[in-house]
């Protein structure tokens, strides 16, 4: 059993407890399971004299519950590498330590922020929540993460990686 | 954590006096509430964190193999996902479950607009090119991966220009 649990779990362990996460979230805290909103939480915490509408509006007392989501997961991904490890995960392959992998990870991270917002939710809001709760845009969306996603991997794969 | 559940009778209309009974009745409660939700939330962050660090969804390599039709991996554990939470809202709606602070459950869908294709060919870009989502960039950072840093301050960085070019893009 420990041995079981030290290891990577395999996907009918893991992604059926994920999909907990969206009714549990649901009946402990009344809130749609959604990652990226915290995105624009942070800004609006961080920027409060902002002009910008998409931060002007935001109502930062109704969304701070993203971030303490946002920080759960976090406390979670130190449990999981640290204490529930047997051996060190490699998060991300050797090639990325330099700077030309730096730039990478936020040119992608760019991407990952502005299209998430853009299209109203990431994998979680859209591709899970959205997906569960059969609303056709999720499905929408979740297939042009794919478009987007194997467009790079295939299409520019060999600049890239 | 018991709201005010008191079962009208009858359909007619309370009074004012038993209204601002019952909001300042709700206000004492609601900072318990409050307190518990963000007690909650925590909660199941920090279980969704173990998850998708253990599950390794967090690895730039296992995106990358799921891009490349290489493991099915990520396919299972989306697909799984997917089914165990849509099974859960079924048992939800079909119970009119309510959360525990006694609200219904409502899903409030989200619109379809130019931005769910848009945005959403751009999110899959920047999910194979860092190899990872919002989420598992919270996963890294609290794993201790310093380079997600450069994830998370792009993921900021994204959601700003998105805040700056919003009023101009298609929606």
């Amino acid at each position: 059993m420990t041995d079981f649990l030290l290891q990577p779990w395999p996907w009918w362990f893991s992604g059926p407890l994920i999909g907990l996460t969206v009714p549990l979230l649901y009946l402990l805290a009344g809130k749609g399971f959604g990652v990226s909103t915290s995105l624009q939480q942070l800004g609006a915490l961080c920027s409060p004299g902002s002009k910008l509408a998409y931060l002007k509006n935001y109502d930062r007392r109704q969304g701070a519950w993203t971030l303490v989501l946002a920080l759960g997961i976090a406390i979670g991904g130190f449990t999981g590498s640290h204490w529930l490890s047997a051996e060190p995960i490699e998060f991300l392959p050797a090639r990325f330590f330099s700077v030309w992998g730096a730039i990478k990870l936020f040119i992608g991270g760019i991407l990952i922020g502005f299209g998430a917002r853009y299209a109203g939710g990431c994998t979680s809001g859209h591709a899970i929540t959205g997906l569960a709760n059969l609303n056709p845009p999720s499905l929408i969306a979740t297939i042009f993460f794919f478009v987007g996603g194997l467009g790079v991997t295939w299409g520019l794969g060999h600049f890239l990686f | 954590m018991a709201t005010i559940n008191k079962k009208t009778v009858s359909p007619a209309p309370t009074s004012i006096a038993e209204t601002e009974n019952k909001t300042a009745a709700q206000s004492s409660t609601s900072t318990a509430d409050a307190a518990m939700v963000y007690a909650t939330t925590l909660l199941v962050g920090t279980f969704l964190g173990i998850l998708f660090t253990k599950s390794e969804v967090v690895r730039w390599q296992r995106i990358n193999d799921m891009f490349l039709f290489q493991d099915s991996h990520l396919y299972l554990i989306i697909g799984s996902a997917v089914t165990v939470a849509m099974l859960g809202m079924f048992l939800i709606r079909k119970c009119k479950a309510s959360d525990i602070y006694g609200k219904p459950i409502r899903y409030s869908p989200k619109p379809f607009h130019k931005g769910v294709i848009l945005g959403g060919t751009a999110f899959g870009a920047g999910w194979a090119i860092a190899g990872a989502c919002p989420g598992t960039i919270y996963a890294q950072l609290g794993s201790g991966v310093g380079l997600a840093s450069f994830t998370c301050v792009g993921a900021l960085a994204g959601m700003y220009l998105y805040a700056l070019t919003k009023p101009h893009l298609p929606h």
